[in-house]
């Protein structure tokens, strides 16, 4: 039998086991949702090729252990037929995580899986010098924990208050978790440096007296394994999708530009310059 | 507006539970009104009234007004929408 290649199996997912000829295979999820005709694939593969269980990763992945090393081709195949493919592992761009995002949850600012699919369908297994996460978290509440990755999108709403449509019941002024809306004589001010875009006071104002706009945070250098850092939001607030998109183009061009093989995003920033990548997101910025 | 300005038809007071019973209080309350009647709920500052309001609007009923009361509690006023 010819050698294993080791790291295209790891590319495609196949994460060597303890076991000798065994692997763990990863599948390709975005944004941690997985249709009923795909889990019916991973069923039968994790019954007939594996040992009758999967493996949830951290990053809302599904691995099947004990995936033989001889039966691979048949394995793929089986996936292929329920619409699911390997995943990816090693240096390039990792499942792209959300939350449930705005179609499903209240609190949700922005649409995180849509933003996840179109991260996923531009970036997913591109080659890096090292491992690059991405995840997406509809609001302040952040269940996706956007910090923790190498980009990480956070979704907020910038309010603006609309005095016609106001009938001053006073609930936004409680509803608001950083005192940042204040009314007298009827008015309301909001403090701009205090709001932190969670849209509360939109979303529990009776008379839609506040006027919204879906927008994104972003944080970069993100880590959580042997080093923990948590991301740093380099630029500001961004109020429209291609903007998002082209921030994500410059900072993933800065890595592969500055990265030494091997080195995460963080350290890249420590090493190259919090400044010289502020430079780059903020041109992406401005468009 | 001073609170005598408004009148309503019931009242629940739910300062003696937390979440979630507080909005499950209301609801019960709501439950035995008729559309159009105004309910008054007496709550506690911090998260009952960062919280039951929105719970409230997101049942479809109408928020009037929140006032404070001398002794640090609030009273939410609202007007129910539907059966």
């Amino acid at each position: 039998m010819a050698a294993i290649d080791y790291a295209a199996l790891k590319k495609g997912g196949f994460m060597r086991q303890k076991q000798k000829g065994f692997f763990s295979l990863r599948l390709g999820v975005v944004g941690g949702q997985v249709t009923s005709e795909q889990l019916n694939a991973v069923m039968k593969v994790a019954d007939t090729y594996g040992k009758g269980y999967i493996h949830l990763t951290s990053r809302q992945g599904i691995e099947i252990p004990f995936i033989n090393i001889k039966e691979i081709e048949e394995v793929k195949a089986a996936l292929a037929e329920g619409g699911i493919a390997p995943g990816v592992c090693g240096p390039r761009v990792r499942t792209v995580t959300a939350c449930q995002g705005n179609e499903v949850c209240p609190n949700a600012c922005i649409d995180t899986e849509e933003m996840a699919q179109e991260l996923s369908s531009r970036y997913f297994g591109r080659e890096l010098p090292h491992k690059f996460k991405l995840g997406v978290t509809g609001c302040q509440n952040n269940c996706l924990k956007a910090e923790e990755n190498d980009l990480g999108i956070k979704g907020g709403l910038a309010v603006k208050w609309i005095e016609e449509k106001c009938i001053s019941c006073g609930v936004c002024e409680k509803t608001c978790r950083n005192d940042a809306i204040k009314i007298s004589d009827g008015k309301i001010s909001i403090d701009y440096e205090k709001c932190n875009n969670c849209g509360r006071c939109a979303f529990t104002c009776p008379a839609d007296a506040y006027e919204t706009t879906e927008g994104y945070f972003v944080y970069f250098g993100g880590l959580f394994g042997n080093t923990i850092n948590k991301g740093t939001p380099l630029i500001p607030f961004i109020k429209d999708r291609e903007t998002v998109l082209r921030v994500c183009d410059a900072a993933i061009t800065f890595f592969k530009e500055n990265a030494k093989p091997g080195e995460r995003f963080k350290f890249t920033i420590d090493r190259a310059g919090e400044e010289a990548l502020k430079e780059k997101l903020m041109e992406a910025y401005n468009g | 507006m001073a609170e005598n300005e408004i009148k309503f038809d019931d009242e629940v007071d739910i300062t003696d539970v937390v979440c979630p019973v507080t909005f499950v209080k209301v609801k019960v309350a709501l439950e035995e009104i008729d559309a159009g009647q105004i309910l008054r709920v007496r709550m506690n500052d911090g998260e009952p009234v960062q919280n039951v309001p929105r719970s409230v609007k997101d049942e479809g009923h109408q928020i009037l007004k929140l006032m404070k009361n001398d002794d640090g509690t609030y009273n939410l006023f609202v007007r129910k929408t539907c059966e």
